[in-house]
């Protein structure tokens, strides 16, 4: 047993203090929100409601599966937002996938100057204004405009050349020796060894599209083509208008935390199995040229 | 018999000549000639590169081609061709930053909101992921650290709606005379007597800096710690002994062993941070302040958001009335302006870092 000396005890009681006093204050929204979802109306608007869930109903989360005036634009947008997150990811990983993979050939041709187009992006954008009205101009104003014009990240494709990179030559030189084409190389050799880039990558790219908000809002004019994250947005502000909502067996706030709860439940569902990936992500990323 | 071993001993001279020629020739043709061969050998790799170089193109490059338009009028009843149409020069930059009209006022006030925001963020927003990874790297005991770790990098996966939502919702202010409940952290401050029952917190010019900043911190100090986390585990154990030796303390010992052990990422995360210090997330603002009264902007308008509502494309313009020819000018111009000074931030830290301590990201 190493010795410790005072400092070294008091600081580590302060670690475990605060870090657990932070691991707290992260969690507690989430708790407040479930809470605040499924109490009952008489609870919330009598401020009962703090930590747990007080008279617990259910009624402002069933009301989504019950009342088409709730339910209709909520799922709607929910199935909009399916749609944006599974088409936009195939497309960014796609379009991704094949920059990495030719990025990450030594012996391309003209190899420093594509990358440094790619790469140049990372540090010059032309700006909100400028990015508005090129969508504008090239008409990306529908579903199909919200999934190719948007989502392809320098960042990522530099990311997944660098694993690429990282993947031994003599493997791709058996498989050019039986024969292989280029696509067959990526597909059987490249893409099963770099699973977990490819997973970070996908998880990048597909929480950026579930999350997508001001452009989807701005560009899209078919409000029936509205994500959720737009929806939801409106559900919210709604329940701040204290003149409507003594109609409803449930409070509106409960309404927009129960909202909210159905927003996030798919993230919430899938990070556990995904965290791993992306505390590796982050250090993978590294810009070298 | 002789004869031909003649002929043959002749044909080996012609074969070396004709092989001499053959190089020859190879060195002859055109680099562009020997570029098209590689070019052929590699097809399948450049149609790989297709998609990637049109994206960029079209939503990357183009995007900064337009920037022209902040020097042109731009009228879509004449035209619709942003390069079609008239040139004015710097008109909309200089009447933005030196005229008379409301606007250059809330030009500067939007300029004057974004440092300090940045100013704030820089202030507490970045050493906290630093302490918070100081205080991870203490806890020896895996199973607890590592569900407090991915606890806390779970609002980062959060949308930023879903976060404003909570924000407006936890800090809504109560209504006495019709029997509404404040939102829950405005009810508790108003039980600890901090503020009235009827404080709008999110609407209040005084609170908005304070909210967003913390917010940010829970937002993203969990997940911000994991590249200094990783930067402290990179750290010898060994150097920690070797202090201990020595004599130092806890304190001692960050501060001679794990802070220069850190000290090439804090170089490049700070760099980052000072890069960006023009580029305070437009998003979050607009949800933060859209449903509230205008006054709020008197410190919440930023660059960014300035932008958007000089362009008339999202939040109210009010204030900002400007002749139609003249919107994307002016909105482009603002633009520009943001980016040239983002730009000379980047590169002005990134020298500064290099000569200050031999880290530099590039």
């Amino acid at each position: 047993m190493k010795r410790l000396d005072t400092s070294e005890i008091i600081f580590k009681i302060l670690a475990y203090v605060l870090v657990t006093l932070f691991a707290l204050a992260t969690l507690y929204p989430f708790i407040y929100t479930i809470s605040a979802s499924i109490s009952s109306k008489n609870a919330m608007d009598a401020g009962a409601v703090v930590f747990w869930p007080v008279e617990p109903d259910f009624l402002a989360i069933k009301a989504f599966f019950q009342e088409p005036e709730q339910g209709v634009r909520l799922w709607r947008s929910y199935t909009n937002t399916l749609f944006y997150t599974f088409f936009g990811t195939i497309f960014s990983m796609g379009v991704s996938i094949f920059a990495g993979y030719a990025l990450s050939k030594s012996k391309l041709l003209f190899k420093r100057q594509i990358a440094f187009f790619i790469i140049f992006t990372m540090w010059f954008s032309a700006g909100l204004m400028p990015t508005y009205y090129n969508y504008q101009a090239l008409l990306v104003s529908n579903r199909w405009g919200i999934i190719y014009g948007f989502g392809v990240q320098a960042f990522n494709i530099i990311l997944l050349r660098n694993y690429f990179q990282g993947i031994s030559q003599e493997i791709e030189e058996a498989a050019v020796v039986d024969g292989a084409n280029e696509l067959q190389l990526l597909t059987s050799i490249y893409i099963p060894m770099s699973k977990s880039a490819i997973a970070t990558v996908t998880l990048f790219y597909a929480l950026s599209r579930w999350n997508g908000y001001f452009w989807n809002r701005i560009l899209v004019s078919n409000a029936n083509e509205h994500p959720l994250q737009v929806i939801l947005r409106s559900i919210v502000a709604e329940s701040g208008d204290s003149e409507t909502g003594f109609d409803y067996p449930y409070s509106l706030r409960s309404l927009a935390y129960a909202a909210i709860v159905l927003s996030v439940i798919p993230i919430i569902i899938i990070y556990p199995y995904l965290q791993k990936y992306f505390a590796k992500g982050v250090n993978v990323g590294g810009v070298k040229e | 018999m002789n004869l031909e071993k003649e002929r043959n001993i002749i044909s080996y001279k012609e074969l070396e000549a004709l092989r001499e020629e053959a190089i020859f020739n190879e060195m002859e043709k055109s680099k562009v000639q020997r570029y098209w061969l590689t070019l052929k050998s590699q097809w399948p790799i450049f149609v790989m590169l297709i998609p990637v170089i049109v994206f960029f193109l079209l939503f990357r490059y183009r995007p900064i081609l337009e920037l022209v338009i902040g020097f042109k009028s731009f009228d879509a009843n004449i035209t619709n061709n942003t390069f079609a149409s008239p040139w004015i020069g710097f008109h909309a930059l200089q009447e933005l930053m030196f005229g008379t009209k409301e606007y250059t006022v809330l030009f500067w006030r939007a300029f004057r909101n974004t440092f300090t925001i940045s100013m704030y963020g820089l202030l507490f927003g970045f050493p906290i992921p630093i302490i918070l990874a100081l205080l991870f790297s203490e806890i020896k005991s895996d199973g607890f650290r590592s569900i407090t770790q991915v606890l806390t990098y779970l609002p980062k996966f959060i949308s930023t709606v879903v976060i404003t939502s909570l924000l407006f919702l936890m800090l809504r202010p109560g209504q006495a005379d019709a029997n509404i409940q404040p939102g829950v952290i405005n009810g508790f401050l108003v039980w600890l007597g901090a503020v009235p029952n009827e404080t709008n917190l999110l609407g209040n010019p005084a609170y908005f800096r304070s909210i967003f900043i913390l917010s940010d911190i829970w937002e993203g100090a969990g997940y911000g710690s994991i590249v200094y986390f990783a930067a402290i585990m990179a750290i010898s154990p060994t150097s920690y002994e070797a202090a201990k030796i020595d004599g130092a303390n806890k304190l001692d010992q960050i501060r001679y062993v794990t802070l220069p052990g850190m000290a090439p990422t804090l170089t490049i995360m700070l760099i980052l941070r000072i890069g960006g210090i023009l580029s305070v997330g437009y998003e979050k603002i607009i949800l933060m302040t859209e449903n509230e009264v205008h006054w709020v902007l008197d410190t919440a308008d930023v660059l960014s958001t300035f932008i958007l509502r000089l362009g008339n494309v999202y939040g109210s313009s009010a204030g900002l009335s400007l002749p139609p020819d003249l919107v994307r000018a002016f909105s482009t111009s603002a633009d520009l302006f943001n980016s040239f000074i983002a730009m000379f931030l980047v590169l002005g830290a990134n020298f500064i870092s290099r000569r200050v301590s031999d880290t530099s990201l590039f």
